[in-house]
C-alpha cells in the first residue's frame, strides 16, 4: 500500500503558518518576566505540531530547526527557564526564519541558508548560555545534542503509555524498525506485569531496554519513534554524555524520560481544542476554510429551493388561470430564496479583518523598536467581515499608513514629553460596518500634519505654484500626490514617500476612497471606506445605441436633460458643460466607443454625470433604463482589460452587459485628446 | 526520432488501436480546418454578442456561457477572409485556449463544423512558405483525409499576439 503523501503537503502548508501565526501573535502578547504559562503552552504545541509534520513529509532541516525551538520553549514552558525580551526576539527571528523555510519547502525552491544558520546559531546560543539559574538542564545524560560525533551504542528506552494499543500503535512494528538501524539487542521489562487476575490485554504493560550500536543518528531514532511520542516515555542515551542537555525540571528530576506522562494526554487534549481554536484564524490563501454554520444555512437553502423548484414544476401540467396565484407565490418563494441563497453564497466569501490586523502587533514591536519610540497598538473591531478580494489587496495600504504613522506621525519619546503628551504614543486600528461600507480607521496621536511646512514643500518641487492659496484641506491633499514626502530625512521605514499615492490609487480600485483628517500636534486619522464586496454592485443600465452600459451609482453624481445654451466648446473639439458654475467635459460615449449612435443631438438624451479619481464628466447616453444589483465579471478571465470598462455582468435576459468605469473613461478621453491634439502639431510643423 | 514516433502512432492505427489524435474539423470559406478535439468545449449556434469597444473588427464581441464571460473571434476576419452574412449554419466553437500559461475560454464564430477525423502524426506535411504575406504561425500542418486537404490549426498560437496579452491596453 503506498499513499502519495505529497497530497498532504498543501494541508501540512497550511497548517503549519497558521501555526506560525499562532506562535508569533503568542510570542509578541508574552510578558517579559512573568509569562502567562498558557500562552507559552499554546506557542510550544504549534512548534511541536509544525515539528512533527515537517518531519512526517520529509522536510528534515525544518524540523530540525523547529527542535531547538521546541527545546527552547519546553524550558521556558516548565519554568526552568525564564522568558526574556532577548529570548523573545531570538524567537521571533526563528519564525521568520520558518516562515522562509516552509515558503521555499512549498515553492520547492532553496532557502537563504545563511540566514537561518545564523538564526540557528542564535538559538543555540540561547539554549547553552541563556538558562536561569534555576535550571537543572546540566543533569547530563538525557538528550544527546544533536550534530555530535559519538559511535558508541545508544541505549533506548521505550515505556509505552498503557493505552498504546488503543492509540492503533504496536511497539513490535518500532522495535522492528530499530532493527533495522543496526547491531541490535532488546531486553523486556515486565515489572509492571499485574497478577493474572487483574491482566487486562487491551493494556499494554511491558517496556523494552534497547541497545543499538553503531553511528546512527539521534532524529533517525526520533523518526521511529515519532508516531508513539506522545503515548510512551521514550529515553536515549549514549554513554560517555557528550553535549550538557537541555531539558525540562520533571525530566530532570525523572532522571532518564525525556517527555512528562502526566502531562502528555492533557496535552494531546489540548492540541485538539487548539486545532479547532486555530481554524478561526486561517489565513487569506487561495483556500477558504468556512464555517460549517454556513454551509449548513447553504443546504437548508439548497433544499428550499428544491421545494420551491418542485411547487413551480406543478403548473407545468396544469396550467389553468386559477393556479395563476399559487404560480405567483411561488415566483415570489424562488425570488426570496435566489436573494437568500446569493447573500449566503457571498457570506462564504467575507472573512474578518483580523486576517489582515493579525499582522500589525509584530510590525509596530518591530518598527518602533527600531526607530527609538514608545507605541501601544490598539485594535478593535477585528472580527469585521470583508470579501475576501478585498481583504487581499487592503493589506499593503494598511501597512503603508501604519508605517507612515509611526514614522511621521508618533513622535520620539523626548519630543512628546515636551509637548506634554505621555511617553507612549497611541497608534489604534479599528473596522468596522457602517451602511454597506466597511470603515478602516488609523488613528495616531503624534504630531499631526503641518500644513505650513507641506505647503512650502510643495511649493519648493513646484508642485504649487508660488502664488497659490489653497485651502488647508487642499494642501493636506497634497500627500497624496505622487512623488510627496514630508520625511525630513529619507528614513528606511517609509522610504522615499512614494506611497500615499499608491495607497489611494490601491484603494480606489477597490472602490473606496480616503480620508485624512489631522491636527497640529494633536494627531492624525486616516479613513478608509471600502465596499463590502468588489462582486456585486448597484448599477445603472443606460442604453447607448443598441448596446446597453452599467454605470456603477457610486460614481454616479446625477443625470440630467442637456440644455443646448450651457454646451460651450472648446478650440472646436472638445465640449464642456456649464453645471452650476464648473465646467465639465461632454464625453460621447457612441463616439468613444465606436457605436453606432440613436441620436448625437444632445438634448434627445441624457447626461450621466459622473465622478472618476477626483474628476467629473457628463457622459451621453439615449436613455436611462433602472437600476439593479449586478453582479461583476472579469474581463481578463478570457480576454483581457479594457480601458474605460471595469467588467462584464449577464443581465435578466441573459446578454451581457459591459460596466463602465467612470475613471477609466474620462482618462480614455484625455488621452484621446492629448494625442490628437499633439498630431494637430506634428502636422502643423 | 520523430520519424519513429510518427511511424509507431501509424503502426497502432493499423493495428486498430486508437492512437491518432482526433480533430474536429470546420469550414471556412470552402477551405476545411482542424483543431484538437481535446480542446473543444462545445458548439452553439450564433447568437449576437455584446460588443467590447475599442477591440479590432475580428473579435465579435463576447457571449454568456453559463455565466462565464466568453470573448468570441471571427475567424474569417481573423484570417483577413471576405466576410459574409452569418447564415443558418454558422456556429460558435468554444474552445479551451493556452497562452503563455494562462487558460482562456474563446468562441470562434465558424462557416460551419464538418466531421471528425483521426489523423495520425505520419500524415502531416508542413505547411509551404507562403511569404511574408501570408501568416502561417499558427497552422500546425496539413493533413490529407479522404483525398481532402484539412488545414490543422495551432490554436495557442492563434492568440499569441498582442491583442491577448493581459498586461497590454487597448489604444
Amino acid at each position: 500500500m503506498s499513499i502519495d503523501i505529497a497530497q498532504f503537503h498543501p494541508v501540512f502548508f497550511e497548517e503549519s503558518f497558521e501555526g506560525l501565526e499562532v506562535m508569533e501573535a503568542g510570542l509578541i502578547d508574552l510578558e517579559v518576566g512573568r509569562p502567562d504559562i498558557e500562552a507559552v503552552n499554546a506557542i510550544f504545541r504549534a512548534a511541536h505540531s509544525i515539528k512533527g509534520g515537517s518531519g512526517t513529509f520529509g522536510f528534515g532541516a525544518i524540523s530540525d530547526f523547529t527542535h531547538l525551538l521546541e527545546t527552547l520553549l519546553d524550558e521556558m514552558r516548565s519554568g526552568a527557564r525564564q522568558v526574556t525580551r532577548e529570548a523573545v526576539d531570538v524567537l521571533l527571528l526563528a519564525v521568520d526564519s520558518l516562515r522562509a523555510m516552509l515558503d521555499a519547502a512549498r515553492s520547492a525552491t532553496d532557502f537563504d541558508a545563511q540566514a537561518v544558520a545564523e538564526v540557528h546559531h542564535k538559538l543555540e546560543e540561547q539554549l547553552h548560555h541563556g538558562a536561569a539559574p534555576d535550571s537543572v538542564a546540566a543533569t547530563g545524560d538525557a538528550v544527546v545534542a544533536k550534530g555530535n560525533v559519538n559511535n558508541n551504542p545508544w541505549h533506548i528506552e521505550f515505556t509505552p503509555e498503557p493505552h498504546l494499543f488503543a492509540t492503533g500503535n504496536d511497539p513490535v512494528r518500532i522495535l522492528r524498525e530499530l532493527q533495522r538501524l543496526g547491531p541490535y539487542s532488546a531486553e523486556l521489562d515486565l515489572s509492571r506485569l499485574p497478577d493474572y487476575a487483574l491482566y487486562d490485554a487491551e493494556i499494554c504493560y511491558s517496556a523494552w531496554r534497547i541497545t543499538l550500536a553503531g553511528s546512527v543518528d539521534e532524529t533517525v531514532i526520533r523518526e521511529v519513534f515519532e508516531w508513539v511520542e506522545d503515548d510512551a516515555k521514550i529515553t536515549l542515551s549514549r554513554e560517555p554524555p557528550t553535549t550538557l542537555a537541555m531539558l525540562d525540571t520533571t525530566a530532570a528530576s525523572e532522571g532518564l524520560s525525556a517527555v512528562p506522562a502526566t502531562d502528555d494526554r492533557r496535552r494531546n487534549d489540548r492540541r485538539q481544542t487548539d486545532r479547532r481554536q486555530g481554524e478561526g484564524q486561517s489565513t487569506a490563501a487561495a483556500s477558504i476554510r468556512v464555517d460549517i454554520s454556513k454551509v449548513d444555512s447553504l443546504i437548508n437553502l439548497v433544499g428550499e429551493l428544491v421545494i420551491t423548484q418542485s411547487m413551480l414544476g406543478q403548473f407545468n401540467d396544469d396550467s389553468q388561470p386559477r393556479n395563476f396565484a399559487k404560480l405567483r407565490e411561488g415566483l415570489a418563494q424562488l425570488e426570496r430564496n435566489t436573494r437568500e441563497l446569493q447573500e449566503s453564497v457571498m457570506r462564504i466569501r467575507m472573512l474578518p479583518i483580523s486576517v489582515s490586523f493579525n499582522r500589525f502587533p509584530r510590525l509596530v514591536r518591530d518598527l518602533s523598536a527600531k526607530l527609538g519610540k514608545q507605541v501601544e497598538l490598539k485594535i478593535s473591531g477585528e472580527q469585521t467581515e470583508l470579501d475576501k478580494t478585498v481583504l487581499e489587496k487592503i493589506g499593503d495600504p494598511l501597512v503603508h499608513l501604519v508605517r507612515n504613522a509611526l514614522d511621521h506621525g508618533i513622535e520620539r519619546p523626548a519630543q512628546r514629553a515636551a509637548a506634554g503628551k505621555p511617553n507612549f504614543g497611541t497608534l489604534s486600528l479599528a473596522a468596522r460596518h457602517e451602511g454597506g461600507n466597511i470603515v478602516i480607521e488609523i488613528v495616531d496621536d503624534g504630531a499631526g500634519i503641518n500644513t505650513d511646512v507641506l505647503l512650502a514643500k510643495a511649493r519648493e518641487r513646484n508642485i504649487v505654484g508660488a502664488e497659490e492659496t489653497m485651502s488647508e484641506e487642499a494642501i493636506r491633499d497634497l500627500i497624496f500626490h505622487p512623488g510627496f514626502s514630508t520625511a525630513k530625512e529619507i528614513s528606511a521605514v517609509s522610504g522615499r514617500g512614494v506611497g500615499m499615492d499608491v495607497v489611494r490609487r490601491n484603494i480606489k480600485e477597490l472602490g473606496g476612497i480616503i480620508e485624512l483628517e489631522s491636527t497640529v500636534a494633536v494627531g492624525t486619522t486616516i479613513r478608509i471606506r471600502l465596499p463590502l464586496t468588489l462582486a456585486i454592485l448597484d448599477g445603472q443600465l443606460v442604453r447607448v445605441g443598441n448596446q446597453t452600459y452599467i454605470v456603477p451609482l457610486v460614481s454616479i453624481i446625477e443625470s440630467l436633460q442637456a440644455t443646448p445654451d450651457r454646451v460651450k466648446s472648446v478650440t472646436g473639439s472638445a465640449e464642456l458643460y456649464r453645471l452650476r458654475g464648473e465646467y465639465i467635459p461632454i464625453i460621447r460615449l457612441y463616439e468613444l466607443f465606436g457605436i453606432e449612435p440613436h441620436s448625437t443631438v444632445l438634448k434627445e438624451g441624457l447626461l450621466v454625470v459622473v465622478e472618476g479619481e477626483g474628476r467629473r464628466a457628463g457622459i451621453f447616453v439615449d436613455e436611462l433604463l433602472g437600476q439593479q444589483q449586478v453582479v461583476v465579471k472579469s474581463l481578463e478571465t478570457n480576454y483581457r482589460k479594457v480601458d474605460g470598462i471595469s467588467g462584464a455582468t449577464i443581465l435578466g435576459d441573459g446578454t451581457v452587459a459591459m460596466i463602465i468605469d467612470a475613471g477609466g473613461v474620462i482618462e480614455l478621453v484625455r488621452n484621446r485628446q492629448s494625442s490628437s491634439s499633439t498630431e494637430d502639431h506634428s502636422q502643423a510643423a | 526520432m520523430e520519424v519513429s514516433r510518427a511511424k509507431q502512432v501509424a503502426d497502432l492505427d493499423l493495428g486498430g488501436v486508437v492512437n491518432a489524435d482526433q480533430y474536429l474539423t470546420f469550414m471556412l470559406n470552402g477551405e476545411e480546418y482542424g483543431v484538437d478535439i481535446l480542446r473543444v468545449l462545445e458548439i452553439k449556434g450564433w447568437s449576437p454578442a455584446t460588443k467590447i469597444p475599442n477591440t479590432p473588427d475580428y473579435i465579435r464581441g463576447v457571449m454568456n456561457l453559463r455565466g462565464a464571460i466568453v470573448p468570441i473571434i471571427d475567424l474569417r476576419q481573423r484570417f483577413a477572409l471576405p466576410a459574409i452574412e452569418y447564415t443558418a449554419t454558422t456556429v460558435v466553437i468554444v474552445l479551451k485556449v493556452r497562452n503563455e500559461g494562462v487558460e482562456r475560454t474563446i468562441g470562434f464564430v465558424v462557416d460551419a463544423v464538418s466531421d471528425v477525423y483521426k489523423v495520425s502524426a505520419d500524415h502531416f506535411r508542413a505547411a509551404p512558405d507562403f511569404g511574408s504575406h501570408v501568416d502561417t504561425d499558427f497552422i500546425r500542418a496539413l493533413a490529407t483525409v479522404e483525398e481532402k486537404m484539412i488545414i490543422l490549426l495551432d490554436i495557442d498560437r492563434l492568440l499569441s499576439t498582442e491583442q491577448f496579452d493581459m498586461t497590454a491596453t487597448a489604444h
